[in-house]
């Protein structure tokens, strides 16, 4: 603009709306376009790497053997991840039948009950905070209070350490979608003589339902993840789940851990294998999520 | 709500010829006291995990840290069998580590957001990318950990040893990378908070009323014009707050950790030495601990505790205080 305000007397006088790419500012512009862009892309980079190096590595080993059978021993070939995956969902059952109730209550209470009174406003920190608390000191505190009490790891513990996790992102997610339910459903519920808790029960949560379904299905992708907390919890077990919570239990993340570091090839490939299903495991669970909490506009 | 029921109560059942609107019985008064109860008592619940979260770990440091007091600060050894323990090693290599991936992530989520709240991209692509990135925070970090030991170590060694011998008098790279090491290690993590920091600022991005960017259209600057001097300054609360609360994450960021970082007691400024953090620490140090080793375990855990605690609230504050200034602003 300036440009085309300096040279009054050019025979064509262009338009100040147009910019040419000879304007610095202009060039400037473009180039730094193109950068944004360019890193925007580079960003993604790596989860298409992880994508395929799973496939690539860890698809050679895919076959129902894989899935049925124990882990090998060292330098042993043969073997699955068959006690790792059902270990796996065995501690998340044990995580979930503990932190629903405390999740999806209080968020009844903080969506229905708390509005902005303080003790409102010091549940919501409190989950927030523990949104943010580093995976390993949930681990920390179930060894604390279930390994030390009882004296031995657990599935238990692992459980309750994954739970502490799901706590937090059950609660959020569900008060936001208890909240989104609209009021006139509630009053007309109301208008009929209905009390509080039948008007929760019966309009507000089922209508809620899908929002905190997402929610949970999303602390379950996460905490399937988690390897931190179950490494002095739930520890590992070469043997099969025997239906005692009291003992130590493998778990898919603890296996590649474990076989990620391992001199033997064998067990490097399966922890690429359990890589691949523990991975599949977790996205398909997020993006079902993903697809049900999508905005009708954003479809 | 209440009152205008006990009347109606009062007035008698036969008042309510409808089968379906009627006042609730004695019953139902009853399990709806009981169920709010419960309500409050699950809300104070959460409360209550998390001060017993503080309290246990506290309770269980406790002999530790009248033991070490606050020589475990200033120390850097860890023996269990002379049962001297010290974390000076480990708390720089936390915030060392951080510090990088905060650099590196920070600097990509900023850019990542912007592309996508700025109308950089058709809007379909937009959200597929989002999408994309959001994917990101859904890979375990412990599958990272093991992409990390065998394509970002392999990948990173050329570079890295290429660096040490043509700049080996900058501190930075002044050894060589002998496989697991910060850099390794700090990439990982950095991969690991963009979709935070990109989450969380593009949000305060988009939270700048438009208006704003287009008075500044309306007087000709041009796209980046307007995001370096109208959209970044003023959502600039919210970035910073993104950073925090990525700085956060990366803090406690436990297993991609405990895979590359090297666990050597030891600290040094090249990016290519090993080194150790906190929760790789306490990963690596756990599951065989007994006596008093589990004590100065505790010990470390309540420092990365306060630790994260802090960068947390800190960057909640920030997020809470421009999303209420922006709202002036609309």
């Amino acid at each position: 603009m300036t440009q085309a305000a300096s040279t009054p007397g050019a025979a064509v006088p262009r338009s100040s709306f147009q910019r040419s790419l000879g304007e610095p500012r202009t060039a400037l512009n473009a180039l730094l376009t193109a950068l944004a862009v360019l890193l925007g892309l580079f960003a993604m980079f790596p989860l298409f790497s992880v994508l395929y190096m799973l496939l690539v590595k860890g698809a050679a080993l895919l076959s129902p053997s894989l899935l049925s059978e124990l882990t090998p021993g060292a330098g042993m070939d043969g073997g699955g991840i068959g006690n790792a995956l059902l270990g796996t969902v065995v501690v998340v059952t044990v995580a979930t039948i503990l932190a629903l109730p405390l999740g999806f209550m209080g968020a009844v209470y903080l969506a229905e009950y708390g509005g902005e009174s303080k003790l409102a406003t010091l549940v919501r920190f409190s989950g927030k905070v523990l949104t943010g608390l580093p995976s390993i000191l949930a681990g920390v505190f179930a060894y604390a209070m279930v390994v030390v009490t009882t004296g031995s790891f657990s599935a238990l513990a692992g459980g309750a350490a994954m739970a502490i996790l799901m706590v937090p992102t059950v609660m959020l997610t569900s008060e936001s979608a208890l909240r989104a339910v609209p009021s006139k459903m509630k009053q007309a519920a109301f208008g009929m003589g209905a009390t509080r808790a039948q008007v929760v029960l019966r309009i507000v949560v089922p209508t809620a339902m899908p929002g905190i379904l997402t929610g949970v299905m999303l602390s379950l992708a996460r905490a399937m993840g988690e390897t931190a907390p179950l490494l002095f919890t739930a520890l590992f077990s070469d043997y099969w789940f025997e239906g005692k919570l009291t003992q130590p239990i493998a778990s898919l993340s603890v296996l590649i851990y474990n076989f990620a570091g391992s001199p033997f090839e064998h067990q490097v490939a399966l922890a690429w294998a359990a890589s691949l299903v523990l991975v599949s495991l977790v996205l398909v669970l997020n993006i079902v999520a993903q697809v049900a909490t999508r905005r009708p506009e954003e479809r | 709500m209440a009152d205008v029921r006990t009347k109606q109560a009062v007035a008698g059942p036969k008042a309510f010829a409808s089968p379906i609107a009627r006042p609730p019985s004695a019953w139902q008064k009853g399990s709806d006291v009981a169920f709010k109860q419960l309500a409050h008592a699950f809300g104070g619940g959460v409360v209550l995990l998390l001060g017993g979260i503080v309290f246990e770990v506290m309770r269980h440091a406790q002999p530790a840290m009248a033991r070490y007091g606050f020589g475990f600060f200033t120390s850097s050894v860890w023996d269990a069998n002379r049962a001297q323990f010290g974390i000076l090693a480990e708390i720089v290599g936390t915030l060392y580590t951080s510090i990088v991936a905060l650099a590196l992530g920070g600097f990509l989520g900023i850019t990542v957001a912007l592309v996508l709240s700025q109308g950089f991209v058709p809007r379909r692509m937009e959200l597929v990318m989002k999408n994309i990135i959001e994917l990101l925070a859904a890979i375990p970090s412990v599958v990272y950990g093991l992409w990390g030991i065998f394509v970002l170590v392999p990948a990173v060694r050329a570079p890295a040893g290429w660096l040490n011998e043509h700049f080996p008098g900058l501190p930075l790279f002044s050894t060589r990378l002998s496989g697991p090491g910060i850099l390794p290690a700090s990439l990982v993590l950095s991969i690991m908070i963009l979709p935070t920091v990109t989450a969380v600022s593009r949000e305060a991005m988009a939270a700048v009323p438009k208006r704003l960017a287009a008075a500044a259209y309306g007087l000709g600057a041009t796209r980046w014009e307007v995001i370096f001097k109208v959209t970044l300054p003023t959502a600039i609360g919210g970035i910073f707050g993104a950073l925090v609360l990525g700085f956060g994450r990366a803090l406690g960021e436990t297993m991609a950790l405990a895979m590359l970082v090297g666990n050597a007691n030891v600290f040094g400024w090249s990016l290519f030495s090993p080194g150790n953090t906190l929760a790789a620490l306490l990963a690596n140090h756990f599951p065989e601990a007994g006596g008093v080793e589990v004590g100065a375990l505790m010990y470390a855990a309540v420092v990365l505790m306060l630790i994260t605690l802090a960068v947390n609230a800190l960057g909640s504050l920030l997020m809470l205080r421009t999303t209420r200034e922006l709202k002036g602003l609309g």
